[in-house]
């Protein structure tokens, strides 16, 4: 909403200045956006006349000017621009003044020889506009030595504020003074519209077809009228908040719907079809609208139509055939109230944003319908001539009379501040809620016809786990506190809530407690220990290209936004690896050799969970480790990222030992080169592996891309127990290696496993240390080397014990396995 | 004899002297004082001696003996001194070689903001709440007191998702703020509540300054006597906190939001132009907050006229770039190494109040 101090000040009788309106403007609720105040840039400019121009003697493009410039003797002025002549009336830039357009300060210097004690000014120098072919010529009538931007009415400043979805009568510059006054900043000034005389019965009459659209509607005929060019003063004040003027009916109705709130529309009486004017719903007609654009009304939108068909699109925008221009003798001028939430659809689905729409969408003042009548009418007799007929009008202003009570004792106990009564009174009279009844405790209020959000009825929508009766309950409370926190919060902002003091929250224990739930846990630690394996963290988009989706799992439907921003952002990720394997793949195109990433996030996928989204910790390493003089350069594979997860999976208290390793993993991993760590035979905690060939082929990957997942919704809570004291056995433990050869295809889990289990109380610790496979062993073969650490409690083991554990040991290995000792 | 012993001293220190290494000198001691040694062979001559000479010649040799023990531990310790010298000068190494890779990764910026903001709440009692980023319409809207027709639902730019489910429900939505998350704890918990809840929020709007997802840190305080007093009180506390600027100026402005009231947002001082927090005379408006509505209170089962509280919200990307002087958000999201190794965070030292957030 913009608005200019000159305005404000037609309803506002106040000294204070434009700094204190601004800041008390954004302190009450109606935050200014911009304060455009052009009459300190423009401030050293006068007009001035040429007084002589005549070719520069040393430069064929340059003028030598005298410029007449008011006050004292004439000044020289070189001048580049072709329609520098003499006896024309321009803009004169001093010595010392900043040049809006350019940013320079201007100095007295000498052009080519020639002395040159200012400048004479383009439109765009001025910062006003885009001309620039010459210098701005004013009307003879322009007067030398004034400032051009008193003369230009260029000096009101335009204040434009962001008005919120509850204030529409702050779309009003007098609902904007109405606010100022109650703030303390001055008076509003008194308004009314004095009836026009009815001189003719209106030849067009109302008819609502749809009362639910539109309960009320007024309208007016004139004749007689001489439409023109408006007065300047209509003029500047139209073009100053970004209006371009059309002609007096059009600007007139312009004028009401930013001075009062209140949208008008005025039809030219010749192009209406027939005696009467019908509100109804569109019927699949086209309306050629004010923008000229063509429009398809539906059976949902509010339409104003003749005998013709729809001749405007009610409230929002009227028809460019039926438009007032400059040969309309006689016209009809509408002032109606619609439904807010109806012309909010309309205008949502056809996609129209219009002064009109934006204030009846808000609500207008259902009250001010006659009077905005006569008041249009005043100004339109006063600026086109011609007469005015009946008011002619069709259903009722819809009931808006309200009360609101307040205890007083709320503005303290909600507000946080204690306010008098008589202040909580005299700051809601200003606004125009008068007394109804007061007490000591507290008073009740009637709500002004304007103020639509003040103990406004609107329904609950109740969880619908709430029982009928709690329900019940729940809606009187809501009935009794809903208006009187409305008039607390009124109270409040008029005074400026930096009055309210601050009060530190009381703490509910001294020492508070853990405040992360388990699952946030779960995601912190596993944040830290991958970063502290030298991932980089990202955060990435949870929505991405289909396409790219598909490669790491389901993308169905249900996941597929509706609305997309683009259409590569239109599938929500199945795992945040899809996202990071482009990432991954956009860094080593930058050059990076060594690219280490992981994100923690949702991976969504409908009944994964309750929520359609696990949270899953996921990463990738991809190009060289970094090369090192003294470590032989390698890639990274499988068991980097069989690391990278084994190692989250112990910071979240999973022990190694529980875990199995299965040679399976989703489709999006190399088949031979992943697998799963299971929890269980079905709870699956991570996948891990190289990314399958064909997925790294599509994002143009060279190499191999270690990359895992960890299913952290999957991981059992660490359960907070006392832990058994710990096992410090006092005899050295022993410690010796067996090398097994076995079928190519027996894992190396399952020797490892064997070989735990041969002895367990004695065993503590079972590793393998070398695999071999290739000559001289046989084909189809390899051998795997394991060392197993035997722990003796009471006594030192004999040789004997030793061996016979050993022949133990291979059995099982053997019998579970097939593998044998190595010879 | 006397000559002998004088002959074979003389020789022995001229022996040991003469020995290069520790096997020479090895060599010497055994030739002197091994079972076939000289000196051991001239003691066990001594026997043969009367009593008389025996002792006299034994002192001499035993001297002798003393003498030549001493000399060859004396020439060990230099041979062996030498030895260690000359190893340790074989083994030197170029100490300026760099050491073996182990790089430390980093914590994204905005992870590092969120740990903050729960270390400076959790110190205020405050436990952190989640919720999922597929929302149903009610809980992202109409529980919030924005019905359908809302104007405030044309400013969210909702992402919309086809029905769940049996897919005849209204379409869901991509949460556009943290706040369902006041709903779901409204309905899993009975008052006091006193939560945050940080997270992935969507809106279709993708400029310079808004990307299509960002992230939210949403509060909620309900009890019998929480005041705006409370709201403007909490919220200094922690925008002073997390910005470790104690007298950072606050400053609170009446507005509008469907789900509270009295609204406000705050803003806080800065300079415009060098973008440094806390003086300046410029103002930043930084997050949105208010008593929360009677009627999101009802729909969320708690009775308005029995507790009141207050909610708020803001948006960490915004908080994260002001602290640490960021200029573009759309990098947060790009995931390129160069920038997370520029702002990003070491894991080594999480935000923690006891070293400083």
């Amino acid at each position: 909403m913009k608005f200019t101090l000159s305005w404000l000040r037609d309803h506002l009788e106040t000294e204070a200045s434009l700094a204190h309106i601004t800041e008390t403007l954004s302190a009450i609720g109606l935050e200014v956006e911009s304060v455009e105040d052009r009459a300190q840039a423009l401030a050293p400019f006068r007009i001035a006349r040429v007084i002589e121009a005549v070719p520069h003697p040393d430069a064929d493009r340059l003028r030598a000017c005298r410029v007449e410039i008011g006050a004292g003797a004439p000044v020289s002025v070189v001048c580049g621009a072709p329609n520098a002549r003499a006896g024309m009336k321009t803009v004169f830039a001093p010595p010392g003044s900043v040049i809006p357009g350019s940013g320079v300060t201007l100095k007295i210097g000498k052009i080519r020889g020639v002395e040159s004690a200012g400048m004479l000014l383009s439109l765009r120098e001025l910062g006003l506009g885009e001309d620039h072919a010459g210098i701005i010529e004013l009307p003879e009538a322009a007067p030398v030595g004034e400032t051009y931007a008193g003369w230009a009415g260029l000096d009101d400043p335009v204040i434009e504020i962001a008005v919120t979805p509850n204030r529409g009568d702050a779309l009003a510059v007098r609902g904007i003074a109405r606010d100022l006054a109650a703030a303390g900043l001055g008076r509003l000034k008194p308004w009314s519209a004095p009836a026009v005389a009815a001189r003719f019965a209106s030849p067009l009459a109302w008819r609502i077809d749809w009362p639910e659209a539109c309960p009320y509607v007024l309208g007016r005929s004139f004749r007689g009228l001489t439409n023109r060019p408006s007065p300047d003063w209509l003029a500047a004040r139209l073009r100053a908040i970004g209006l371009r003027p059309i002609n007096a009916l059009v600007d007139i109705t312009n004028f009401f719907t930013f001075d009062l709130g209140r949208p008008l529309h005025v039809f030219d009486s010749k192009k209406i079809i027939g005696s009467e004017m019908v509100i109804r719903r569109g019927a699949g007609e086209t309306l050629r609208a004010l923008n000229n654009r063509d429009y398809r009304l539906e059976h949902e939108d509010c339409v104003i139509a003749d005998a013709a068909g729809p001749r405007s699109l009610a409230g929002i925008m009227g028809g460019v055939e039926s438009g007032c221009d400059d040969a309309t003798t006689e016209m009809f001028l509408e002032c109606a109230f619609f439904d807010p939430v109806r012309i909010g659809q309309s205008g949502r689905r056809l996609q129209i944003l219009s002064d009109a729409r934006s204030r009846f969408e808000r609500g207008i003042d259902p009250a001010l319908l006659p009077d905005a009548v006569e008041a249009a009418s005043r100004m339109i007799l006063d600026l086109c001539g011609g007469e005015a007929s009946e008011v002619v009008g069709a259903g009722a202003a819809p009931p808006w009379q309200r009360r609101a009570a307040l205890r007083f004792a709320r503005l303290r106990d909600l507000g946080g501040v204690a306010i008098a009564p008589e202040t909580a009174i005299a700051r809601l009279a200003a606004l125009g809620f008068p007394l109804v009844e007061r007490d000591a405790a507290g008073a009740v209020f009637a709500v002004p016809s304007w103020r639509n959000d003040i103990a406004a009825a609107g329904a609950l929508d109740l969880a619908p786990s709430i029982p009928a009766d709690r329900a019940a309950s729940l809606a009187d409370s809501v009935a009794a506190i809903v208006p009187e926190a409305d008039l607390v919060e009124e109270v409040l902002r008029l005074g400026g809530l930096d009055a309210v003091p601050p009060v530190s929250l009381p703490r509910p224990t001294p020492v508070p407690g853990a405040s992360l739930t388990a699952a946030g846990m779960r995601s912190a630690l596993a944040r830290r220990a991958l970063a502290a394996r030298g991932l980089a963290e990202c955060v990435s988009f949870a929505f991405m290209a289909r396409n790219d989706a598909a490669r790491f799992g389901e993308t169905p439907a249900e996941l597929r936004l509706l609305n997309p921003i683009a259409a590569d952002l239109d599938q929500l990720r199945p795992t945040p690896l899809a996202v990071l394997a482009h990432a991954l793949a956009r860094n080593l195109a930058r050059g990076a050799e060594d690219v280490a990433l992981f994100e923690i996030g949702p991976g969504f996928a409908p009944g994964s969970t309750p929520s359609g989204a696990r949270e899953i910790a996921a990463g990738l390493r991809a190009g060289a480790p970094p090369r090192h003089w003294a470590t032989p350069a390698r890639a990274f594979d499988a068991f980097d990222a069989k690391a990278d997860a084994l190692a989250v999976l112990a910071a979240l208290g999973v022990a190694p030992d529980s875990l199995a390793t299965v040679a399976e993993a989703p489709a999006h991993y190399h088949p031979g080169r992943a697998g799963t760590l299971r929890l269980g035979p079905r709870n699956v905690l991570a996948a891990f592996g190289e990314l399958h060939p064909e997925v790294t082929a599509a994002l143009d990957l060279a190499g191999a891309v270690a990359a895992f997942e960890i299913f952290l919704d999957a991981i059992p809570a660490a359960k907070r127990r006392r832990r058994a004291a710990p096992d410090l056995a006092a005899l050295q433990p022993v410690r010796r290696d067996f090398a097994f050869l076995a079928a190519h295809d027996v894992t190396a889990e399952a020797v490892l496993r064997a070989a735990r289990g041969a002895e367990r109380g004695l065993i503590t610790g079972v590793s393998l240390f070398d695999v071999y496979a290739g000559p001289p062993l046989p084909a189809g073969e390899k051998s795997l080397a394991i060392e197993v650490v035997l722990q003796p409690r009471e006594r030192a083991l004999t040789d004997a014990e030793i061996e016979a554990i050993s022949g133990r040991i291979v059995a099982a290995v053997t019998a579970a396995t097939g593998a044998r000792l190595r010879g | 004899m006397t000559d002998d012993l004088a002959a074979l001293h003389h020789a022995a220190e001229h022996d040991i002297a003469a020995a290069a290494d520790l096997r020479a000198l090895e060599a010497v001691r055994v030739a002197l004082l091994g079972k076939t040694g000289r000196l051991t062979a001239l003691l066990k001559t001594l026997g043969s001696l009367p009593a008389e000479a025996r002792r006299e010649q034994g002192a001499r040799v035993n001297a002798v003996k003393e003498t030549l023990i001493a000399a060859l531990e004396a020439r060990r310790a230099a041979l062996e001194a030498a030895a260690l010298a000359a190893r340790l000068a074989a083994e030197r190494i170029d100490v300026t070689l760099p050491a073996r890779p182990s790089e430390i990764g980093l914590i994204h910026p905005i992870s590092r903001t969120m740990d903050e903001i729960a270390a400076i709440f959790g110190a205020m009692g405050f436990t952190v709440a989640e919720g999922p980023d597929i929302e149903t319409d009610w809980h992202n809207f109409g529980a919030l007191n924005i019905p359908p027709h809302h104007p405030a639902r044309a400013d969210h730019d909702t992402f919309y998702l086809p029905p769940g489910g049996e897919g005849d429900g209204p379409p869901r939505v991509l949460r556009t703020h943290t706040s369902p998350v006041q709903m779901r704890t409204m309905l899993a918990e009975t008052p006091p509540i006193r939560i945050i809840a940080m997270g992935r929020t969507y809106r279709a709007d993708h400029d310079a300054t808004h990307s299509p997802m960002f992230h939210q840190c949403e509060g909620l305080v309900i009890d019998r006597a929480i005041t705006l007093g409370h709201l403007k009180g909490c919220l200094i506390d922690f925008l002073r906190a997390f910005f470790g600027l104690p007298d950072l100026p606050v400053r609170f402005r009446a507005s509008y939001f469907p789900f509270t009231e009295p609204s406000m947002e705050v803003d806080i001082g800065w300079n415009r132009r060098s973008g440094e927090l806390g003086r300046g005379g410029d103002w930043l408006e930084i997050l949105g907050s208010g008593m929360v509505h009677a009627k999101v209170l009802a729909n969320g089962g708690i009775d308005p006229r029995a507790w009141q509280g207050f909610a708020f919200g803001m948006g960490i990307e915004r908080i994260t770039m002001l602290k640490h002087g960021i200029n573009d958000l759309r990098p947060f999201f790009e995931s390129d190494l160069r920038w997370l190794r520029h702002y990003g965070f070491s894991p080594l030292a999480p935000a923690m109040l006891h070293e400083g957030v």
